[in-house]
């Protein structure tokens, strides 16, 4: 090593010892216990005690385990594609040299920056079966006054009311498709033109493909996020996941074992299966990602 | 793409439809929080109100009312629940639906001062202020120096450390949310703010992966020249780079802080007493305890909301440049 690639390391490794030390105590440490937790009995009051894999085997009798389990699959199922969808269709519309532009990112930026817990607040007045403002709107449709649905008060409305409120934050991915879409040649556009395709054609043939490693990038940004779900359903069911257990999506079933039962290890182990769930997804999407996504210059 | 004038007056009828939609809450909102009770559960089949109104009424205090076409003013209520109403010099009692009472536009603030009163909004807003501004102080400093080392100090293992930065990204917070409470727990830090605060100081990867992209653009050249001039490492790192990167400090800063103001599942492990809640855990807290009260509950979403809006339209640039900066460089 010569003395210029010391002083590199040192300095290297000086400047990066914040995240050193963040790493070994906020990341390895806690992987690590969480990995030994998982197959402990443990309340935090009383030191663990091992079980071996009683925790998982646990779970697969955990009929609360598997309704969260499926929730969220039907939330993400529906949320991920839907506001994938949506933020293109909008940046789409957009990125048409449009008059006001700017005003219009704004509006459809400004519901993301808001603080969850007032969003959620909101949402769940905006949606109240009796006063809310849609059923308030819907009543007014002269056939529809005793059709309202309860929204969040229904069990069968619970889950799609999540999703419409998770539509209306597609704010960021719109932003981020808006850049991406900047990015595309203008040329590809005019040799597109000579060919005389038409606006379909071109949305379909060079935007689509174009954009897909953004769609790529959102795409699992969205996944990660909606496994995770969790102060919107707290917020709107007071943590509680109802009605009849139908919002309790899985971080919110987790979070109630560690800190409502204090079942830390049966927690630790939901933890491990949902990482792994998120885990295989991401992969899932990333080789598949080989066969849809096309990068520039390819 | 095609500029014809019709296919753009539709593309803005489609956007103005879905513009509503996406503020439409927002008024709805603002709305609720200035209006009486009466006006937020209005009678069954009346239209909703969007801007509140206040009732009519005369120097003595009395509301001003149309009865059968007939201007009169009422004078109160029989045990019947029936209204005392005088029309035309005549006094009479009739039932409440069948009097119109004169409105006019009018705020009611009422609600903002119930919300204040009922929680302890100073002592929150000062918990939420100084978790904000820790925050911010201790992920820009340690985020930039972190992201320095990555991004203008060729070490040798630097882009395996930089992998496990990408990968810590990916890692669901359920994981090591239970040992760290354990940790903190052990430490006797549960029920202070020290959790939220301490871990920022040891740099967020978020954070330190956009500071690098943003260093990694800034010529060589630059670091080359003030070397020879004598600078080591760190002055490098303050006198030169950082004074080229405050759009990007700026960004970090802004989006720590608008993070932490509504964070919500720290505050909700950690803090445990209610003159230590941050603004967003005091409004679940007063949520959960007066589900119906929607209008100090407005209220209170309202002042949460405001200032996050405020700060977005002064700093507009730099947000939308942030988020491109880590979505598409990504």
């Amino acid at each position: 090593m010569t003395r210029m690639e010391r002083r590199d390391l040192r300095n290297g490794l000086l400047f990066a010892l914040p995240y050193i030390a963040g790493f070994l105590f906020f990341v390895l440490y806690p992987l690590c216990a969480s990995v030994y937790y998982s197959l402990c009995d443990y309340n935090v009051i009383r030191p663990p005690v091992f079980v071996g894999l009683d925790n998982f085997r646990e779970l697969l009798d955990d009929p609360l385990f598997a309704k969260s389990l499926w929730n969220t699959l039907f939330f993400t199922g529906l949320s991920v594609p839907l506001s994938l969808a949506f933020s293109i269709g909008l940046a789409v519309l957009l990125n048409q040299k449009i008059r006001a532009m700017s005003v219009y990112r704004t509006v459809f930026f400004l519901p993301t920056i808001v603080p969850i817990v007032a969003s959620s607040v909101l949402w769940l007045w905006v949606l109240n079966p009796d006063n809310g403002l849609v059923n308030s709107l819907l009543r007014q449709i002269p056939f529809m006054a005793d059709r309202c649905p309860g929204w969040l008060a229904d069990a069968n409305w619970s889950k799609p009311s999540l999703v419409i409120m998770s539509l209306w934050a597609v704010g960021g991915a719109m932003v981020i498709f808006l850049a991406g879409l900047a990015d595309i040649p203008d040329s590809l556009y005019e040799v597109a033109d000579i060919d005389g395709a038409g606006r379909w054609a071109k949305f379909r043939h060079v935007t689509l493909p174009m954009l897909t490693p953004t769609i790529l990038f959102n795409l699992v940004m969205g996944l990660i996020g909606a496994f995770q779900y969790f102060t919107q359903v707290y917020v709107m069911t007071g943590g509680k996941g109802g009605p009849l257990d139908s919002t309790m999506l899985y971080a919110l079933y987790l979070y109630r074992n560690s800190f409502h039962y204090l079942r830390m290890g049966y927690a630790s182990a939901m933890a491990w299966l949902l990482f792994l769930v998120i885990l295989a997804a991401t992969l899932l999407v990333m080789v598949s990602s080989k066969r849809w996504v096309h990068y520039h210059g390819e | 793409m095609a500029n014809r004038p019709r296919v753009k007056w539709m593309a803005h009828l489609v956007l103005i439809v879905c513009s509503v939609v996406f503020i439409g809450p927002f008024l709805w909102m603002v709305s609720t929080s200035l209006k009486t009770e009466t006006a937020i559960f209005p009678k069954p089949g009346h239209p909703p109100q969007w801007i509140p109104r206040t009732d009519l009424r005369d120097e003595a205090g009395r509301r001003q009312i149309v009865y059968q076409g007939r201007d009169g003013v009422e004078l109160g209520h029989d045990e019947d629940g029936r209204s005392l109403i005088e029309v035309g010099g005549e006094q009479q009692a009739v039932w409440p639906e069948d009097i119109e009472v004169r409105q006019r536009v009018g705020f009611h603030w009422e609600n903002y001062v119930d919300a204040f009163n009922r929680m302890n909004f100073i002592q929150n807003l000062r918990n939420t202020l100084f978790i904000c501004f820790s925050c911010v102080i201790g992920t820009v400093i340690s985020s930039a120096l972190v992201a320095y080392s990555f991004a203008r100090i060729p070490w040798k293992g630097r882009n395996i450390a930089f992998i496990c930065v990408l990968a810590t990204m990916m890692l669901p917070y359920q994981v090591t949310l239970i040992p760290l409470f354990a940790v903190y727990s052990k430490l006797g830090w549960v029920g202070t703010f020290k959790p939220l605060i301490f871990p920022t100081f040891l740099g967020v990867p978020f954070y330190i992966f956009l500071l690098r992209q943003f260093f990694m653009g800034i010529p060589q050249d630059l670091s080359a020249a003030a070397r020879i001039d004598g600078c080591n490492e760190f002055s490098i790192f303050w006198r030169v780079i950082l004074p080229l990167s405050k759009p990007a400090l700026a960004t970090t800063a802004l989006f720590t802080f608008l993070f932490e103001w509504g964070d919500f599942l720290n505050p909700l492990v950690y803090l445990q007493d209610d003159r230590q809640y941050t603004l967003a855990i005091a409004l679940q807290s007063f949520q959960s305890q007066h589900e119906s009260a929607w209008g100090p509950l407005m209220a209170m979403s309202t002042v949460i909301t405001i200032p996050i809006i405020i700060a977005f339209f002064l700093t507009q640039k730099t947000f939308i440049q942030g988020i491109t900066l880590t979505g598409i460089k990504g």
